[in-house]
């Protein structure tokens, strides 16, 4: 039972459950202010035009949005998505194996192990971005070992492109990917997947139908953490993309700054959001089954 | 099993060079004494002199201390007194308002960023290390509200309870009980805090005007100008301080949970 739990408090005159709703006040005025007045702006900025010197006009219309149906910004858009979708899918790939060995390490190796991920996360983000900037670029650390060892002759050019994007994404969220996994191998009852090896199940066939199905909400998850920073990334393709890399982070940053639109800007920005948005209601609404019945995901994975 | 277990270990061991790799090669080049190339020329500390002998990244530095106190003030204070009236006063709207408070924690940053952006331009307030500082409060709140209520969750409300029965105000128990035993979670959500906005940059990058440069935005022209060894020495340096701090964050959490 949780201190919150009314029925634990003395009474429900307690003095505690007095505390001054004003103390909500200050901090919600701040966000208030600094926040939801800003992002209101955004919306409300999205319906009007682009003035001829960049300014704003306040005249009512959809425009923005119907010029994001362009090949040219659905490109970018699309870009975006697929490059999120290919991180989501590696960080899984990689952080599989290493949340699942982590979840089954001796318990004071597991806090250590927990650590050593959690560290490179807390690491200055364009620090780590510069450092494969450093490694990949065309003189770089990469191409030096690779034509020292005489694997290659010509420098491979990877620095710039979608290949440089995906890899420093990855390297960005992997953490978020690990965290989420090892909560839900951790739950893992040992003993269901002892007993699919005692069946001579092969290792495909325990992982598929056993350990799968039982940490599908971790992976779920892990997924949509890796993916929603990956979607409005902006350091990443910024450093290790070229002009011709760009995603939606990009795109905003250009239309507010360079080309200075911020009707348009407002407009990217938004539907960006709504995705984001959209992705934490997915993740939420698997959280709360997951709290909600253990049983459930049991059954869940029986039946497959 | 054993070959199971060996695998499992190879995957994750190849998992820990892949986070660590860069890092440790970034540090160890910017020992390196050749300028431009990737190649091991000898040991040198000139690009850590070069680094102290730049006026402006001192000036940065001291932007990004200053950005990063007084943010982490506001935030504190403000975090802790949302925390403490979401613990144990159910009213009604308290979901939404516990949704309003995490909404900043998962938008986009680059979409907080232009959001601010506007607002101080068209509320007329000149961008400055004043509108860095309100944004950094802005999204640090959030973080500091979550880390304090998590232990305020876990508190005995009897310990209060018992001394307002003893006859102390609700300030005074507040004060003398409650604020003591919540301290090692507001210092680590303050650390935090203070960590965060030392790194931030997308933020800073749309709410900094003219003379207000922090760390990160120094870090991101001097990377934009291309790959230096002045860059590998101030990330080294970089990497070690997030390191310090990180592991005084986490010890102080750890005695959160010692003295449970």
């Amino acid at each position: 039972m949780s201190p919150s739990d009314p029925s634990t408090t003395l009474s429900d005159h307690s003095p505690i459950s007095r505390r001054p709703t004003w103390l909500l006040l200050p901090p919600l005025a701040w966000l208030g202010a600094f926040f939801f007045v800003p992002l209101l702006l955004v919306l409300a900025i999205s319906f009007a035009t682009r003035g001829t010197y960049g300014g704003v006009e306040w005249t009512f219309s959809f425009a923005n949005y119907v010029t994001m149906l362009d090949p040219l910004y659905l490109k970018i858009y699309l870009r975006s998505l697929a490059l999120a979708v290919a991180t989501t899918a590696l960080c899984l790939l990689l952080g599989f194996p290493l949340a699942y060995y982590i979840a089954r390490a001796p318990a004071r190796w597991q806090g250590i192990w927990l650590l050593l991920v959690i560290i490179p996360f807390w690491t200055n983000f364009l620090v780590r971005t510069y450092a494969w900037m450093f490694i990949l670029r065309t003189e770089g650390l990469m191409n030096t070992l690779l034509m020292g060892m005489g694997l290659i002759e010509h420098p491979i050019e990877i620095l710039y492109s979608d290949t440089a994007v995906l890899i420093g994404l990855v390297y960005g969220y992997l953490p978020f990917m690990v965290l989420p996994l090892y909560a839900a191998v951790e739950r893992l009852d040992r003993s269901v997947v002892e007993a699919a090896w005692d069946l001579y199940a092969p290792a495909w066939a325990v992982f598929r139908r056993v350990i799968w199905p039982l940490t599908k909400p971790g992976v779920i998850a892990g997924c949509i953490l890796v993916f929603i920073p990956s979607l409005g990334a902006f350091i990443t393709p910024d450093l290790l993309g070229g002009a011709r890399t760009m995603m939606v982070g990009n795109l905003i940053q250009h239309e507010y700054l360079v080309a200075r639109d911020w009707p348009f800007g407002s407009a990217i920005s938004f539907v960006l959001m709504g995705l984001v948005l959209l992705g934490m209601l997915v993740y939420l609404k698997v959280e709360r089954a997951r709290q909600g019945d253990e049983t459930v995901s049991w059954a869940g994975g029986d039946r497959q | 099993m054993r070959g199971r277990r060996a695998w499992l270990l190879s995957a994750s061991l190849a998992d820990l060079v892949f986070l660590y790799a860069p890092i440790a090669v970034l540090m160890l080049f910017s020992f390196n004494a050749s300028r431009l190339s990737a190649t091991w020329q000898g040991f040198t500390f000139q690009w850590y002199r070069l680094l102290i002998e730049d006026v402006a990244l001192l000036a940065a530095v001291q932007n990004s201390l200053l950005v990063g106190v007084i943010s982490t003030i506001i935030a504190t204070v403000l975090g802790v007194s949302a925390a403490v009236s979401l613990e144990r006063v159910p009213f009604r709207g308290q979901r939404v308002v516990e949704g309003a408070l995490l909404l900043p924690l998962v938008i986009p940053e680059v979409m907080m960023g232009v959001a601010l952006m506007l607002f101080f331009v068209l509320i007329k307030l000149p961008l400055s290390l004043v509108t860095v500082t309100i944004g950094h409060a802005a999204f640090n709140l959030p973080i500091v509200a979550v880390i304090v209520r998590a232990r305020l969750h876990k508190l005995d409300p009897r310990l209060e309870e018992a001394a307002r029965d003893l006859g102390a105000t609700p300030w005074q128990a507040f004060r003398r009980v409650t604020l003591p035993l919540l301290m090692p979670a507001v210092l680590g959500g303050a650390l935090m805090a203070f960590t965060i906005s030392l790194d931030d940059f997308i933020v800073t990058f749309f709410t900094a005007g003219p003379g207000s440069t922090t760390l990160p935005l120094k870090v991101y022209s001097m990377v934009k100008s291309g790959v230096s060894p002045v860059i590998n020495a101030l990330s080294a340096i970089l990497v070690l301080v997030s390191m310090a701090l990180i592991g005084l964050s986490l010890a102080l959490q750890r005695e959160r949970e010692g003295q449970k």
